[in-house]
């Protein structure tokens, strides 16, 4: 009783907290001081069409390189977690019922075209909306595609781990580039910004969100294998 | 303007009775994750509404495409390891 009494109180705390919120909310009519300075400056100084990508890769881009770094220690510690189960891979497995007619020709057609899609979502990041996070997630659903197919398919760690590391090297490699030819850490400035909407335009970002797909795409990727890789256990 | 705002309101309601349904629904575990990837997808199209496509992408391709795959692969095992 005093518990549900208590649950009741809560509930209409957080519901006034959100209804003070609501009914005093004033839409700004115009952007404010950060907001409209990118706004304006963005497209002039870095080239970049799509303005969020430019303020994720090279404004705000240290607290990128921390999201990737975020990422890379989930995937280490899913893989150190999961590895446990390796020793017994020599056993027999169990038999899989076979997977349908439908899931296998889906994938042969649908793989290509989901992959040729996620390249497209990265190196089109400063062009349309979409990059490497959400083109790393789609590689790595091709991936899913391919595991869900044949679950007893196996990847090559060597790959995905080569890939991994050489896209995280490479983006640290062009920030500190950002620094010696032009005005600081991760400054996409060092190629130049090109014609304005092209895919070879805004400098070092369509490079810079190219490697953050592939990283993104190689740890999803890593994850998912070694949780289908506990199927020995 | 009031097309959209009627929208999101019935966006919003339908992301609740979804949310609901894969706390507390008692059918299956199945119908349950698909409803939570259900609210992922919705909210990725409430994000759409709110003119932030980027986290919309975000949100459709980890929030309702790869968490519900992995939720069922993961239901999968949890079954198959419970028929031996």
């Amino acid at each position: 009783m005093i518990k549900r009494l208590t649950l009741l109180l809560l509930l209409a705390g957080i519901g006034s907290l959100f209804a003070g919120l609501v009914l005093t909310y004033v839409p700004d009519e115009t952007l404010n001081l950060t907001a409209s300075y990118y706004a304006e400056r963005t497209a002039e100084d870095l080239g970049a069409a799509n303005i969020v990508t430019a303020i994720i890769v090279t404004y705000r881009g240290l607290d990128t390189l921390g999201e990737v770094t975020v990422l890379f220690l989930t995937a280490a510690i899913v893989g150190l977690v999961l590895a446990r189960g390796k020793e017994t891979a020599g056993k027999p497995q169990r038999q899989l019922p076979p997977p349908g007619e439908l899931l296998t020709t889906g994938t042969r057609l649908l793989l290509p075209l989901i992959l040729l899609f996620g390249a497209y979502v990265f190196s089109h990041g400063h062009l349309t909306p979409g990059g490497g996070f959400q083109g790393g997630a789609i590689l790595a659903s091709a991936m899913l595609l391919l595991l869900l197919s044949n679950p007893a398919r196996r990847f090559s760690h060597r790959l995905i781990t080569l890939v991994e590391s050489t896209a995280g090297i490479s983006f640290v490699f062009i920030g500190i580039l950002g620094i010696l030819l032009a005005g600081g850490f991760l400054d996409n400035r060092i190629l130049p910004t090109g014609t304005f909407g092209e895919l070879f335009s805004a400098g070092a970002i369509p490079l810079i969100y190219t490697l953050v797909g592939l990283k993104v795409g190689a740890e999803f990727s890593s994850m998912l294998v070694s949780l289908s890789e506990t199927e020995e256990l | 303007m009031t097309l959209s705002i009627a929208l999101g309101l019935l966006l919003a309601l339908a992301i609740v009775v979804l949310a609901l349904m894969a706390v507390r629904g008692k059918r299956s575990l199945g119908i349950s994750i698909l409803s939570a990837g259900l609210v992922g997808l919705l909210a990725s199209v409430m994000f759409l509404l709110l003119a932030a496509p980027d986290v919309a992408m975000t949100e459709a391709a980890i929030g309702s495409g790869l968490t519900t795959f992995l939720f069922f692969f993961v239901l999968g095992r949890v079954r198959r390891g419970e028929h031996d």
